[in-house]
């Protein structure tokens, strides 16, 4: 499955305001860092203050600040801003083949929503943890 | 493959407040300390009173059962644990090693868990897991599985915070009988 631009964007910029709780992280930082442009990046920024997930402050020492709940925002709800994680169907197809990939499509579906909505962003902070940290020491044999 | 899927007992929570995606939430209380241990008949009235506040459902008898097989007699490879707050019974995990099924070395199965919705966001479900964990790899075992509906999301939440992810088992099912295609 493949994400598109702004959602992939919005995680990012969610992520990053959360994993730094409290601060203001200046906009053209993330899109730096992220290689996007910042006029892109403030569309994005604009719906998810919009949902109340970020807020701007604006001045010097002004950015924008993670301030949702992140045990209880998913990335479902966040994906849920800018696609359809559902996908387009093929209902009303014509054909039983239509309807035999409509119905194998949705399955794949309903799975993906089930996962993306089951990660909060507090979930994810820990898994971007575990991925900085490096490798636990392997264990001996017999030991 | 051989076997039958442990009984997913896994409770839904009673529905969460809708709520927009960025509220702002009250801070949670400082945890206070909860004793796990394992599960003792005296407790058995609140584990089912805890049971019923969560599912609508009062099921003595099959309480009763559950007690037999896995609180007395399931000391090794069964575990009926509860969370104890003071007197209070706040939580319970039940959990069951269980080897070979569907071609599957011995893993350790979560198929109940749950806690006094007056007592979440305390840690409690994370301690009681950690509990079963730990009972689980004394036991040699180094998975731990689980299953659940996949629209049961506070729950597959808690899971995921705790670790867990997909595993490598898909379960499938069918419908029979009557009506079925």
């Amino acid at each position: 499955m493949r994400l598109q631009k702004n959602t992939l964007l919005a995680l990012y910029a969610v992520l990053e305001f959360a994993a730094r709780p409290g601060e203001h992280v200046p906009a053209a930082e993330v899109a730096a860092k992220h290689g996007e442009s910042a006029h892109h990046l403030a569309k994005v920024l604009s719906e998810l203050a919009r949902e109340g997930i970020v807020e701007s402050v604006r001045g010097v020492g002004g950015g924008y600040r993670f301030v949702a709940n992140p045990r209880r925002l998913t990335l479902l709800d966040v994906i849920r801003l800018f696609e359809n994680p559902e996908g387009e169907t093929l209902a009303g197809g014509a054909t039983a083949v239509d309807r035999a990939l409509a119905q194998v499509l949705s399955e794949v579906d309903q799975t993906a929503v089930a996962t993306f909505g089951s990660i909060t962003i507090a979930t994810m902070l820990g898994i971007v943890q575990r991925l900085q940290s490096p490798p636990p020491p392997r264990r001996r044999a017999g030991g | 493959m051989r076997g039958k899927t442990p009984s997913p007992r896994l409770r839904r929570p009673p529905a969460p407040v809708k709520r927009p995606a960025g509220a702002a939430h009250a801070p949670p209380e400082a945890p206070r300390p909860v004793q796990v241990r394992p599960v003792r008949h005296g407790d058995m009235p609140e584990v089912i009173a805890l049971d019923a506040t969560v599912t609508g459902l009062h099921k003595a008898d099959y309480w009763q059962r559950i007690y037999r097989r896995y609180g007395v007699g399931g000391q090794g490879l069964r575990h009926f644990l509860v969370a104890v707050d003071g007197q209070s019974v706040v939580g319970f995990v039940i959990g069951e090693v269980r080897d070979w099924e569907f071609g599957s070395p011995p893993c350790g199965w979560v198929f109940a868990i749950d806690v006094d919705p007056r007592a979440r966001q305390r840690g409690i479900g994370t301690a009681m897991l950690a509990a079963v964990r730990e009972r689980f790899e004394r036991a040699g075992v180094r998975t731990m599985r689980t299953m659940l509906a996949r629209d049961n999301q506070l729950i597959l939440s808690f899971f995921r915070s705790q670790g867990m992810t997909a595993g490598h088992l898909i379960p499938l099912e069918l419908q029979i009988g009557e009506g079925a295609q």
